[in-house]
């Protein structure tokens, strides 16, 4: 039983979290207001922090100049794209796994996650060798395989831990009432691990979505996402930072807001289920 | 427990997860080994036969190696101390009660979905540029002169921006296993006399053993790969220089993919060392 | 109709036989109760009758015809799992329907029947409800509700009532026996609890280590137990079972003698003892007495107003024509 804290402790411990919450959150909250200045503003010293001229003008200049669209529909294929295959390869694996375990099943779960321990630069010339030989360099298909790849075994094993959840019993039960091994998974397992797939579907987006190691690696032009786009402002060319803070507000808003949604499932796909 | 038929169904549904991992495994590893004996330049006259084990004895007697595995221990042993010490102060707080903690929660998190190449931006650009940064600003205003953060503390830098972004994962983490810990154990620790801190390391610190090691181990594996924040940072300038950049810069930029590759083999070696003991953990909690 | 026979089943997980070879006949009608200490292999044997495990040799006939190789939808069994197995995203009536609508009836069919099996089972009220918003004994009934819809050949029932508490468990019982009575269906049951057993069977099938140990009614057991396991399992509170040479006296390895068949006194007796701790159940009182005759305290029942303070001395008789013997295998010498 939770016991009774005194107001007093409690407003301590809500100016102190709120505090530290608001400083780790800063260089966030920042960006997005100075996406808002005129470059001049954004550079201002004294820094202003809400009393500037509120303007869209770096958002439309940003979309102009660089055709921010392009990325961004890149960024949803290659995220979107992905997930979607490693799911339809993860889930009947996963089913497999969960409700059918045999002696190796251990092993198999574990090598899955021993290929995504592998460093992605152990294995960067092959990769880029192979990329050009099958023309997939700048290719959206060939960065939609390789995040399903890369992303596959978190698939497997989030979808292995929902579905484990799900007491075998009512399969079973399915089973005795006359369901075939199809009605089985399309009318009992499939709605029951709709959160579970939901979850699993909105953490591997995000991942796939902020991977910046093959998609600057893989890409130059046309296939480009927009951790691409936005490394392309490393370069300095003078007074940039409001739009610098629009371009990174565009690419980081979606990801923020699902990201939210998705707090309790990043423990559970990033630990593999060991820290519940 | 199953029967015949359910067997049968269910390695025929594992098989295409199965295959197009084993593929993705064995084919660029094959490569990287096979290159990793070659003298392989493919723009100063490609394949010039076998090498044996010059590329590995080059890679390591290199004057780069030992500088960029200093670098590397640094930045991963710097950032996991932060991000661990600061994640259980961090986590024990957000368990108590408060106003608002769905928000805080919130907040904490944010840094964790913002993509790497962002926060590296925002943070070399519009915090430690050494003329317009916020941090030149507030130096100036205390009086000080404006660091240039990221050629004269490149590398303390380089851990500040990386344990931003990895504070949430270990925060939420180590969030989640407090909140498992049965609060009568608690209880019971102070009806047997056990002050706070007495508290704190007999209690709290053991239960959290578990998810502090898995915290160090996956962050372990994340971070000696990092590469984004150094790519668009320093580009490996001002001592920055990773092992991961390093064989990056190999294999892309002076295109020695011979050396390139034996210093993969080295990475891949060094990644499965750290790999084996999460396996056990994670394996040891499937059986539970 | 749902007469069941098991001929020469077997069981093997890997190199380790659960079930060596086994026959078994369930007649038609009959209420059958599988019981034994946990990890006997009841529930596996009712997973083979299922189908839901496949046997290792022998063979299954349901009504004469062999069922081996059937899968367990086209047994024609219904199955009441220990968690009830509802299906937590449908409501109660599509719970009910559900095997119905796997056998592919028309819908009015569906209603008449999910409609009779509700009223029978007083879930008239709840059927548009989620398993999630009913207790734990509403579940259990959901959970009979949708094997009683199918008229199947026979009943299997997991322990159904093992995760129910102990008030609503004794109500529950009642309404199986009452369920079996009226549909006169076989039923299989399986259930680590001897009190269940006794109290619904009507015929008991003991087993312990995958073995058949003993196979009747329930007061056939209870008055006649083949060996020690049956007579120790059987029974509550246990027998008392004495070896050494009290039970040599007898010419046996084992004797045993259950408490009600023990008269105490304070004055004499065959066995001298002192009274350890006793039970008061109002009706019954039950004495814990510590006694030379015996390693173990014996059990002895007396009347409810009987009260002897802990350390009395008292002395113990046996009535010798209750007295159980079993040889040095612990089989009964009759």
């Amino acid at each position: 039983m939770a016991r009774a804290v005194t107001t007093q402790r409690k407003a301590i411990n809500t100016t102190l979290a709120w505090a530290i919450g608001l400083l780790i959150f800063f260089p966030i909250l920042w960006t997005i207001l100075t996406s808002f200045k005129t470059e001049a503003q954004a550079i201002a010293n004294p820094p202003i922090f809400i009393g500037f001229d509120w303007t869209l003008e770096n958002y439309s200049i940003v979309q102009e100049r660089s055709n921010y669209m392009r990325f961004l529909w890149n960024s949803v294929i290659i995220a979107g794209g992905s997930t979607i295959l490693g799911i339809i390869i993860a889930v009947p694996a996963a089913w497999s796994m969960a409700f059918v375990p045999s002696k190796r099943t251990k092993d198999i779960l574990l090598w899955m996650l021993s290929t995504k321990m592998l460093p992605a630069v152990g294995v960067l010339y092959p990769i880029y060798l192979l990329f050009i030989q099958l023309g997939l360099l700048d290719s959206r298909i060939g960065l939609v395989i390789v995040m399903m790849l890369i992303n596959l075994p978190i698939i497997v094993w989030m979808l292995y831990t929902y579905f484990r959840e799900i007491p075998g019993e009512i399969l079973e039960a399915a089973r005795m009432d006359g369901a075939s091994l199809r009605e089985e998974l399309l009318y009992v397992l499939t709605p029951m691990a709709i959160p579970g797939i939901a979850s699993t579907i909105l953490l591997n987006f995000i991942l796939a979505w902020n991977e910046a190691f093959w998609t600057l690696n893989l890409t130059a032009v046309d296939a480009a996402p927009l951790t691409a786009f936005i490394a392309s402002y490393s370069s300095p060319e003078g007074l940039f930072f409001a739009k610098l803070s629009a371009a990174s507000t565009m690419a980081i808003a979606p990801i923020l807001i699902l990201g939210w949604f998705s707090q309790k499932q990043l423990v559970r796909g990033l630990t593999f289920g060991a820290v519940k | 427990m199953a029967t015949q038929h359910s067997r049968s169904a269910a390695r025929l549904m594992m098989a295409p997860a199965v295959v197009l991992l084993l593929g993705w495994m064995l084919v660029p590893l094959t490569m990287t080994l096979y290159f990793s004996f070659k003298n392989y330049l493919p723009l100063r006259g490609g394949d010039l036969g076998w090498a044996g084990f010059d590329n590995y004895v080059r890679f390591v007697s290199s004057s780069a190696f030992w500088p960029a595995v200093q670098t590397t221990l640094v930045i991963v042993g710097g950032v996991l101390l932060i991000t661990v010490v600061l994640g259980i102060l961090l986590a024990m707080l957000l368990d108590q009660p408060m106003w608002g903690q769905g928000v805080v929660r919130i907040l904490v998190i944010a840094p964790f979905f913002v993509m790497p190449t962002v926060s590296a931006l925002v943070w070399k650009n519009m915090f430690m540029d050494p003329v317009n940064g916020l941090f030149a600003h507030l130096w100036r205003f205390f009086g000080a002169e404006p660091v240039s953060w990221l050629s004269d503390a490149s590398l303390s830098s380089i851990i500040m921006i990386v344990s931003w972004q990895w504070l949430p994962f270990a925060t939420l983490i180590l969030l989640t296993a407090i909140q498992s810990l049965d609060s009568e154990q608690l209880e019971a620790a102070e009806m047997d006399g056990a002050p706070a801190l007495a508290r704190f390391t007999n209690i709290i610190l053991p239960h959290l053993g578990r998810a502090i090691t898995i915290v160090i181990l996956i962050q372990t594996i994340f971070l000696l790969s990092i590469f984004a924040e150094i790519f668009v940072t320093t580009g490996g300038a001002f001592g920055t220089r990773t092992l991961t950049y390093l064989i990056f810069q190999r294999v892309l930029e002076s295109q020695n993919v011979g050396l390139g590759s034996a210093g993969g083999v080295y990475a891949i070696i060094l990644a499965n060392i750290v790999a084996i003991f999460l396996m056990r953990i994670v394996g040891k909690n499937l059986d539970a | 109709m749902g007469r069941i026979q098991l001929k020469q089943v077997t069981k093997s997980f890997g190199d380790v036989q659960v079930i060596p070879p086994l026959d078994l006949t369930i007649e038609d009608g009959e209420f059958t109760v599988f019981v034994g200490p946990s990890g006997c292999g009841k529930s596996t044997l009712l997973r083979l009758i299922a189908g839901l495990e496949d046997i290792s040799s022998g063979s299954i006939d349901i009504d004469g015809a062999d069922a081996t190789n059937v899968p367990p939808a086209k047994r024609g069994l219904a199955m009441v799992f220990q968690s009830y197995a509802l299906y937590p995203h449908m409501t109660v009536r599509k719970n009910i329907a559900f095997p119905l609508r796997m056998a592919k009836l028309d819908q009015a069919e569906i209603d008449k029947r999910v409609n009779g099996a509700a009223s029978v089972l007083n879930l008239t009220d709840y059927l548009d409800r989620r398993p999630g918003q009913l207790s734990g004994g509403q579940r259990q009934r959901v959970a009979i509700g949708r094997a009683i819809v199918r008229e199947p050949a026979a009943f299997l029932f997991d322990e159904p009532l093992s995760n129910l508490d102990a008030a609503l468990r004794v109500g529950m019982r009642l309404e199986i026996s009452e369920l079996h009575k009226r549909l006169a269906t076989t039923m299989i049951y399986v259930t680590h609890d001897q009190v269940e057993a006794m109290t619904m069977a009507d015929k008991i099938v003991v087993l312990h280590a995958g073995v058949i140990e003993q196979v009747g009614s329930p007061l056939e057991l209870y008055q006649r137990p083949r060996n020690t396991f049956v007579a120790g399992f059987i029974g509550s509170p246990k027998m008392n079972l004495i070896t050494g040479s009290e039970a040599t006296k007898h010419d046996a390895t084992t004797i045993g003698i259950r408490p009600e068949h023990i008269d105490i006194s304070e004055t004499d007796g065959t066995w001298k003892g002192t009274i350890g701790v006793s039970e008061h159940l109002g009706s019954d009182t039950f004495f814990h007495v510590l006694c030379d005759a015996s390693s173990e305290p014996l059990t002895v029942r007396a009347s409810g107003e009987r009260d002897l303070k802990y350390g009395t001395e008292v002395y113990l008789t046996p009535r010798l024509e209750n007295l159980h013997r079993f040889d040095q295998q612990g089989l009964r010498i009759e």
